[in-house]
Parts: C-alpha cells; sequence; structure tokens
C-alpha cells in the first residue's frame, strides 16, 4: 500500500470504531425498548402511574411511588451536596492555604473513588443504627439522602473548581482595582463567570444520585411507599431493578425494563440540557 | 487572590460565608477519617495472608475471598483487553482525524456523555439481556466483562482525547513539516506525549471497574466459588461485600474486611498513577 492510501484506510478504520460509541448507545436502546415491549404494546400505559400498587404477582406494576422515591432523594441529595460542594470548591480555589488545598483535593478524588457497596456498607452498619435510635426503622429516606449526598458532593465539588479556576485572572484584577472585598469578588464576579460549569457538574451529580443503585438499595429499607416523612422506607427504581430481576419473570421482567428506559430518558434529557447551556455560553 | 482591598468591609455575610466554607470543608474531611477509621477498625482483624488465600466457607462468614480475587482480576482483564483498544481508537479519531463540529463527531460526544450518565444497573440490565442471552454466554465472567466494558468506555475515550488535545499544535505542524505520515506522528510523537494522560484514565477506569457492583449482578453473577473458566460465573470484590451485608447475617465483619481489601487496592491504584503521571511529566519535560 501506498502511504497515503495507508492513511485513507488507517481513516476510515479508526471512524468506523468511532462509531462503535453511537452503535453501543442505539444497541442498548433497542434491547431495552424490545425487553419493554411486552408490557408496553397492549397500551396500557397508565398502569404504570395508575394501578392500586406495585404487586408484581398480581400483575399490577404502579412506578409511582419509587418514582418519586428516586426523584425526593436525588433532589435531597442535591439540597446538601451543592452548598457543601461549592464550600468545598471555595475552600480548595481560594479559602485554603495552597498546601491545605491540594491535600482536600487530594481527599475529595478519593471520596469520589470509593465504591458504592462500601458507602452502603458504611451506611448500613452506621448511619443507619444512628437514626434508628432516635426514630425507628432508620433504614429510610433520610438515610439514602445523606449517603447520596456524601457519594455526589465530590463531583460537585472538583467540576466547581475546576469551573472556577477557569474563570480569567482579569476579573480578579478587575475587582480588586474596584476594591472589592474578596468573597465580594468570588461571589459577584466569579461565580457568575463560572455558572455554566458548575451547572454542568450539577446535572453531572444529578445523574450519579438518579442512578445509584447498591448504596440506596443498602440503606433505604426498599419499602414499596409513598414516604410521609423523611424518616420512612422508601424503594428507588434502580434498587427495585436490583431486588426484583433475579427472579422476574415475563411482565414482571418486562415492567422493569420499562422503568430502566425511563431512567434513560430520563439522563438523555439531562444530557442535552447540559449541552443546550454550554452551547449558548 | 488572597490579598485584601484597601477598604476592608467587615460585613456579616462575608463571615458567615468564611466559616461556611471551613465548618464544610472540616465535616468532609472528619467524615473521611470516620469512615476509615471504622473500616480498619472493624476489618483489620480479619486481614492475613489466610483471608486472601483461601476459599469462603459458611456463605463468606468464614474463609477467605480467593475465588474473588480472581474473578476480580478476570474480570478487569476482559474488560480492558476490549475496551483500551476501542477507547484509544476512537479518541485518537475524534481528536486527530475530524472537526470538533462535523456532525459524526458531534453525534459521538453525545452518545459519550449518555453513556457516561447511564446508571450501571441499566448495563446491568442491558449486559444481561445482549451478552447473557442474545448471545448466549450465560452468566459468565466474559458477559461480565464485556458489559463493563461498555460502562468504561466513555471513560477512556474522554480521559485519552483530553491527553491528546493537550498536545501543542505546533508538534503536529512540525511532524508534518518534517514529512511524517500521520500514522508515524501519532506511533511516535502523539500518543507517546498522551502517555500520562491515556494512563491516569485507564487507572482511574480501573478503579470505576473495580467499584462496580450493579454492572456484575445480573452479568457475571454470584457464585462464590473458584471460576474453571472465563464462561464460568464468578462472583467479584463488591458483590461480595453487598452479598455479605445484605444477605449474610453476621458477615458484618467478613464484609468489612473485604471492603478493607478493597478500599487497599483502590489506594494503590490512585499512588500509582500519581507517581507513572509525574514521572512521564517529568521526562517529557526534560526531553521537549
Amino acid at each position: 500500500m501506498s502511504p497515503s492510501r495507508a492513511e485513507a484506510w488507517l481513516s476510515r478504520s479508526l471512524a468506523w470504531v468511532a462509531g462503535s460509541a453511537v452503535a453501543l448507545l442505539a444497541l442498548i436502546f433497542l434491547f431495552l425498548i424490545t425487553e419493554s415491549l411486552p408490557a408496553l404494546v397492549d397500551g396500557h400505559w397508565l398502569r404504570f402511574f395508575n394501578s392500586s400498587g406495585w404487586f408484581p404477582s398480581a400483575g399490577e406494576f404502579n412506578l409511582w411511588p419509587m418514582l418519586l422515591a428516586t426523584v425526593l432523594a436525588t433532589l435531597g441529595a442535591l439540597v446538601l451536596a451543592v452548598p457543601m460542594g461549592l464550600a468545598s470548591a471555595f475552600f480548595v480555589s481560594f479559602c485554603a492555604p495552597p498546601r491545605l488545598a491540594d491535600m482536600y483535593q487530594r481527599l475529595l478524588m478519593l471520596l469520589a473513588g470509593i465504591p458504592s457497596v462500601v458507602y452502603g456498607l458504611w451506611g448500613l452498619t452506621v448511619l443507619v443504627p444512628m437514626i434508628a435510635e432516635v426514630a425507628p426503622p432508620g433504614a429510610s429516606l433520610l438515610s439514602a439522602i445523606l449517603i447520596l449526598a456524601i457519594m455526589i458532593l465530590p463531583t460537585v465539588a472538583l467540576t466547581s473548581d475546576a469551573a472556577l479556576r477557569a474563570v480569567p485572572v482579569s476579573y480578579w484584577r478587575g475587582g480588586q482595582a474596584l476594591g472589592l472585598s474578596s468573597q465580594t469578588i468570588l461571589l459577584k464576579i466569579a461565580l457568575p463567570a463560572a455558572r455554566t460549569g458548575i451547572f454542568t457538574g450539577i446535572l453531572l451529580a444529578t445523574t450519579r444520585a438518579l442512578g445509584e443503585t447498591m448504596a440506596v438499595l443498602m440503606v433505604a429499607g426498599n419499602v414499596v411507599q409513598v414516604p410521609g416523612s423523611l424518616l420512612d422506607s422508601v424503594r428507588v427504581l434502580t434498587a427495585n431493578i436490583a431486588l426484583e430481576m433475579a427472579y422476574a419473570t415475563d411482565a414482571h421482567k418486562a415492567s422493569l425494563y420499562v422503568s430502566s428506559l425511563l431512567l434513560t430518558l430520563v439522563v438523555v434529557m439531562i444530557v442535552a440540557l447540559g449541552r443546550r447551556l454550554e452551547a449558548r455560553s | 487572590m488572597k490579598t485584601m482591598s484597601p477598604r476592608r468591609t467587615h460585613r456579616l455575610t462575608d463571615h458567615v460565608l468564611a466559616t461556611f466554607v471551613w465548618l464544610t470543608a472540616l465535616s468532609v474531611a472528619g467524615f473521611f477519617c470516620w469512615l476509615l477509621v471504622d473500616m480498619v477498625s472493624q476489618g483489620f482483624d480479619r486481614l492475613s495472608w489466610d483471608f486472601l488465600t483461601s476459599e469462603p466457607e459458611r456463605s463468606g462468614r468464614r474463609g477467605g475471598i480467593a475465588p474473588m480475587l480472581v474473578s476480580t482480576v478476570a474480570v478487569l482483564i476482559i474488560t480492558f483487553v476490549v475496551a483500551i483498544p476501542l477507547g484509544v481508537a476512537t479518541a485518537i479519531w475524534l481528536s486527530e482525524f475530524t472537526r470538533t463540529q462535523s456532525r459524526p463527531a458531534v453525534a459521538i460526544r453525545f452518545s459519550l456523555d449518555v453513556l457516561a450518565g447511564v446508571p450501571s444497573i441499566v448495563y446491568g440490565l442491558f449486559g444481561s439481556a445482549f451478552f447473557c442471552v442474545w448471545l448466549g454466554m450465560g452468566y459468565s465472567l466474559l458477559a461480565g466483562g464485556l458489559t463493563l466494558a461498555c460502562m468504561v468506555l466513555p471513560i477512556l475515550i474522554r480521559t485519552t482525547e483530553a491527553g491528546l488535545a493537550a498536545v501543542p499544535a505546533d508538534w503536529r505542524q512540525g511532524a508534518s513539516a518534517l514529512g511524517l505520515t500521520r500514522w508515524a506522528a501519532l506511533r511516535f510523537l502523539l500518543l507517546p506525549a498522551a502517555a500520562p494522560a491515556i494512563t491516569a484514565g485507564l487507572l482511574l477506569g480501573i478503579g470505576r471497574a473495580l467499584a462496580e457492583t450493579a454492572v456484575l449482578l445480573f452479568t457475571s453473577g454470584y457464585v462464590d466459588r473458584m471460576p474453571a473458566s472465563w464462561l464460568d460465573s464468578g462472583r467479584v470484590l463488591a458483590v461480595h461485600i453487598f452479598d455479605l451485608s445484605m444477605n449474610v447475617t453476621g458477615g458484618d465483619k467478613a464484609a468489612y474486611g473485604t471492603a478493607l481489601v478493597l478500599l487497599v487496592l483502590l489506594l494503590l491504584l490512585n499512588g500509582l498513577a500519581m507517581a507513572l503521571t509525574d514521572r512521564w511529566l517529568a521526562r517529557r519535560i526534560v526531553q521537549a
């Protein structure tokens, strides 16, 4: 082969391999949809929201309590993790002396890498008994929110830190020249300038919290119910899949695939939203 | 950045913010210590050479974790034998062979973002429907490894692409000015220059794969004996921790022991990543 033909061949074959990412996503959707079909084709879409409950053996597949639990757990985790993650980012980029900031950043990276089963194990043996002392049973929406918040905090912190670092130095100099206090510069200039990056990080954390399975499964108690308070046991969608997949058949199995299809579609929407934001700024 | 303005404004909100930031940092660090102390104090007395090299007894309450270590390593090998060539090739194409705004590149990047966000349990369901049932692999290390490869692919591609993008453009121009073919430029210039980033991404991916449970629950299964071949079902460390703490009463101690082993492995990987990156960076600066 002549060099130029070899080049063309290389470029073409790499393009084919690169296309495999799209193909993989398509394949995932194809399988989720075909496996969901038995529960979707008869047109009773509403059964996932208006049947009397989640009783798979009786053909009742109400996803609503679990969907609500997923949303509440994710929102709760965000309410805790976003301010604390932002504060961690402020700490690393502005408040801490350089060596401490470096150590803290490594700590955040370590926390980000700790397996979800380890968080789950710790939550199950330490956190849940602690909550149970105050308000039994302990395994609750609250414990799920706390564990999720710990798990997504490093994501929020590290992406926000990266976004804040990307703010041009001239913005800082300008703020200082105007005689603003460093906190004012941080809150009124740097934070708005970095908002797209920070928001993208929050979206990333949201997909992690929505999709987290093992840790939540281990600490949330897994009772299928609409929680009346923070201390009630809940079962989230992902945990439901992990718990029942092993023995589910037919319509039951198909409805588990429906719930995973639902989760994946939500992820697609969140990613598309992030893209829109990035494109606009 | 820390210089104060001439007119210090001692407003209440400033102090509140500073206090909140320091408190948050302290509580995160405090939490980490708490977790670490719990792990070590609960798991340390289980650790021994025997624990690493013997088979589990009584559903894991006694005995060791040898089969889980073997399964974990086997799954990781399968995962990365598949994911590295695919990931590196995709990253090379995205960064060297196409424009950022070209349609296929935009489609591929979007797909990668979605793939990175797809919940791991969904990968598990997909793997069990595609690899285990449709391709007839059954519950096996092979099916688990392949599903995991799908999951780590976005991480590998992203980090490799970032590594290639960090190579200055004039190196490429220099290479074409010297009449190097693109293959030669890749082989002798770009890939070596991006090696630290690729390695760091690889170690990050191994960390993610090592931590994964939900993907493997329904693809490689949870049989706790020594796997006989790659088509055999096997239980990885993370699944073992899950099973011990949820399904085995009195398995907490063994779960902590296994979790400690897993954490030590992850710490070693992290340390290795940092050391390798530092050494490579140093070498590159000397050569340049």
